[in-house]
C-alpha cells in the first residue's frame, strides 16, 4: 500500500512538473497575447514594423533552409560515400553549431565579416556589405541550422542498398537519372524533415542573429529580435502578440513534421 | 566529380565553421597572453562564469531526473492510456519549436512583477524574474526535450521482457530499474546529460530576457559576450567566447564518446 502511494505521488509529481514547465508557459503567451481581445492583438500584429519583421524572418529563414538543403545534402553524401583524409574530423565538426553557444556563433561571423577584418574590408571595397545587412542574417541562420539536414540524411544514406543503384546502372540509366529516380526518393523524407527543422529553427533564432543583424526596424529586424525589443521597452502585450504568430507557425511546422515523418526526424 | 565534391565539402566546413572559429581565436590574443589573462581577472567575468556554472549544475540535475522519469512514464506508463501518452509525447517537443526569446518571455509573463504568481513569490521574499530562479526555469524549459528524447527511444527498443522477468523473479521495482533497465539506458542518459550541459551553458536568448543582464548579479557568460560586443569591447568578448568555444569542443568530444558507447551497446544487445 505504502509503495503504491509513493509510486502514485511520484507519477503525479512528474506530470505536474511537465505541465507547469512546458504547458503552462505556452498558455501564458497565448493568454497574454489575446488578453485584451481580438482588436489590440490584431493591431499589435499588423503594426508595420511587426509585419516587416515577421515577413523578413520567414523569407530569410526559408532561404537559409534551402541553402542548407543543398549544402547539407552534398556534405552528407561526401561524408557517407567517400573515404578521404579528415573525414572523421569533419564528421565530428558537423555538430559544432549545436554545441556552440549561439551568441558565440554570431560573434564569430561578426569578427570574420565585420568592418575590422580584412575579409570584411575587402568585401566592402568591392561593394558587398554583409554585416548588419540581410545576407549576414542568412549566414548566421545557415551556420546555426547546418547540422539538421546532414544529420537527418546520414542514416538514410547509410541504409541505402547499393544493389538498387547497381540495378539502375545495369539497366542503362545514367548517373543523373539514377540519382533522380533511385537515390533521391529514398532520401526525400530525411531531406524534407531536415529542411523543415532547419526552417523552424531559423525562424526562432535569436542569439546568432542579434549580434550581426544591425536590427534596423523595417530592414534587418527579425521577429525574435523585435519581440526582445518589445520586452525591453515594457510592452509585453505586443511582444506576446507577435510571439503568438511565431509560435503558431512553429507549432504547425512541428506537427506537420511529426505527422509526415514520425519520430525519427525530430530530435 | 568525386575530388571536386570532397573539395567543396572542405570549403563549406572551412568557410562556415573553421574560418570564423580561427578568426575569433586570433582576436582573443590581440593583446597577447596578458590581455587574455586580464579579461579573466575581472571579477564580473568570474561572476558571470560562476552564474553560468550554477545554472548548468541545477538544470542538468533536475532535467536528468525528471527527463528519465517522464520517459519511463511515456513509454512504460500503460495506466495513462494510449491517447494521453501520444498527446504528452507531442507536447514534449514544444520547447524545440519555441524561440528562446519567447521562452524567456513566457517566464516573465507568468512570474513577472505584475502577475499573480510573481507578487505571491515576491511577498514571500523570493524574486523570480531578473534573478536566478527565473533563469533556471527558462533554461529548464529550453532543455526539457533533450533528455526525454534520448531515453524514450532506448526504453522502447529494449522492450519489457527483461523487466517482466525480473518482476517474476520477485525483484522490487527499484531493484529492477537499477539492475535491469539502467544498464541499457545508461549511455543514452549520459548523452542526454552532455546535451543538457551544452544547451544550458550556451543558452542565451531566454536567459537574456529573464535575467535583465545585470552585471555581477544575473549576468551569465553568454550574456556577458553580448554586452561586451554591444560596448565594442571585442577583446573581452573574444576571450570569453573563446573559453565558451573551448568548452563546446570538450562537450563535442563527450558527445562523440557517448554516441559510440551507445551504439556499441545497441549492437551488442541486438
Amino acid at each position: 500500500m505504502n509503495q503504491r502511494l509513493l509510486q502514485g505521488s511520484l507519477r503525479s509529481l512528474v506530470l505536474l512538473y511537465f505541465a507547469v514547465l512546458v504547458a503552462l508557459p505556452v498558455f501564458a503567451v497565448y493568454g497574454k497575447g489575446l488578453s485584451l481581445g481580438w482588436e489590440p492583438f490584431w493591431q499589435s500584429v499588423t503594426h508595420p514594423l511587426a509585419l516587416d519583421a515577421l515577413w523578413l524572418t520567414v523569407q530569410l529563414a526559408l532561404l537559409a533552409a534551402l541553402i542548407n538543403a543543398a549544402l547539407g545534402t552534398l556534405t552528407a553524401w561526401v561524408l557517407v560515400r567517400y573515404c578521404f583524409p579528415g573525414r572523421r574530423f569533419l564528421n565530428s565538426l558537423v555538430d559544432l553549431p549545436f554545441a556552440l553557444p549561439t551568441a558565440v556563433g554570431g560573434l564569430m561571423i561578426l569578427l570574420l565579416l565585420g568592418p575590422n577584418s580584412w575579409l570584411g574590408q575587402t568585401l566592402t571595397s568591392i561593394g558587398w556589405e554583409i554585416v548588419y545587412r540581410p545576407p549576414a542574417i542568412v549566414i548566421a541562420m545557415v551556420f546555426v541550422t547546418f547540422p539538421f539536414v546532414v544529420r537527418n540524411l546520414q542514416p538514410l544514406l547509410e541504409e541505402l542498398d547499393p544493389a538498387e543503384e547497381e540495378a539502375s546502372y545495369t539497366l542503362g540509366a545514367s548517373k543523373a537519372l539514377t540519382f533522380r529516380r533511385v537515390i533521391l526518393p529514398a532520401l526525400l523524407p530525411g531531406l524534407c524533415g531536415g529542411t523543415l527543422l532547419a526552417f523552424s529553427r531559423a525562424l526562432a533564432e535569436f542569439g546568432a542573429v542579434v549580434l550581426i543583424a544591425g536590427n534596423l526596424p523595417g530592414q534587418t529586424l527579425v521577429a525574435s529580435v523585435y519581440i526582445f525589443g518589445q520586452v525591453e521597452s515594457y510592452n509585453p502585450q505586443a511582444a506576446a502578440a507577435v510571439s503568438v504568430v511565431l509560435l503558431t507557425l512553429s507549432f504547425l511546422l512541428l506537427f506537420t513534421m511529426n505527422a509526415l515523418f514520425g519520430r525519427r526526424t525530430a530530435r | 566529380m568525386r575530388k571536386l565534391s570532397i573539395l567543396l565539402v572542405y570549403l563549406i566546413f572551412f568557410v562556415l565553421i573553421l574560418a570564423p572559429l580561427g578568426q575569433m581565436a586570433l582576436g582573443a590574443w590581440e593583446n597577447g597572453w596578458q590581455g587574455f589573462a586580464d579579461v579573466f581577472a575581472r571579477t564580473d567575468v568570474q561572476h558571470a562564469f560562476w552564474v553560468s556554472g550554477v545554472i548548468v549544475v541545477i538544470v542538468t540535475a533536475l532535467n536528468t531526473l525528471f527527463g528519465v522519469l517522464l520517459a519511463l512514464l511515456l513509454v512504460r506508463g500503460t495506466w495513462l492510456g494510449r491517447r494521453v501518452r501520444q498527446f504528452a509525447n507531442a507536447l514534449v517537443d514544444l520547447p524545440f519549436a519555441v524561440s528562446p526569446v519567447i521562452g524567456g518571455l513566457m517566464i516573465i509573463l507568468l512570474l513577472g512583477p505584475n502577475t499573480a504568481l510573481g507578487t505571491f513569490f515576491e511577498s514571500h521574499g523570493i524574486k523570480m524574474v531578473f534573478a536566478l530562479p527565473g533563469m533556471v526555469l527558462a533554461t529548464l524549459f529550453v532543455t526539457f526535450p533533450l533528455m526525454v528524447r534520448e531515453v524514450a527511444p532506448l526504453l522502447q527498443e529494449i522492450g519489457t521482457e527483461q523487466e517482466e522477468a525480473a518482476y517474476t523473479l520477485g525483484a522490487a521495482p527499484w531493484m529492477t530499474f537499477w539492475q535491469v533497465t539502467w544498464p541499457s539506458i545508461r549511455w543514452g542518459v549520459i548523452y542526454g546529460v552532455v546535451l543538457t550541459v551544452a544547451r544550458s551553458l550556451g543558452e542565451f536568448g531566454a536567459v537574456l530576457v529573464v535575467s535583465g543582464n545585470i552585471i555581477n548579479k544575473t549576468q551569465t557568460a553568454t550574456t556577458l559576450v553580448y554586452q561586451e560586443v554591444e560596448n565594442f569591447n571585442f577583446v573581452a568578448a573574444n576571450a570569453v567566447a573563446l573559453a565558451l568555444a573551448g568548452l563546446s569542443v570538450l562537450i563535442l568530444l563527450g558527445l562523440e564518446t557517448a554516441k559510440r558507447r551507445k551504439e556499441v551497446r545497441k549492437h551488442a544487445s541486438s
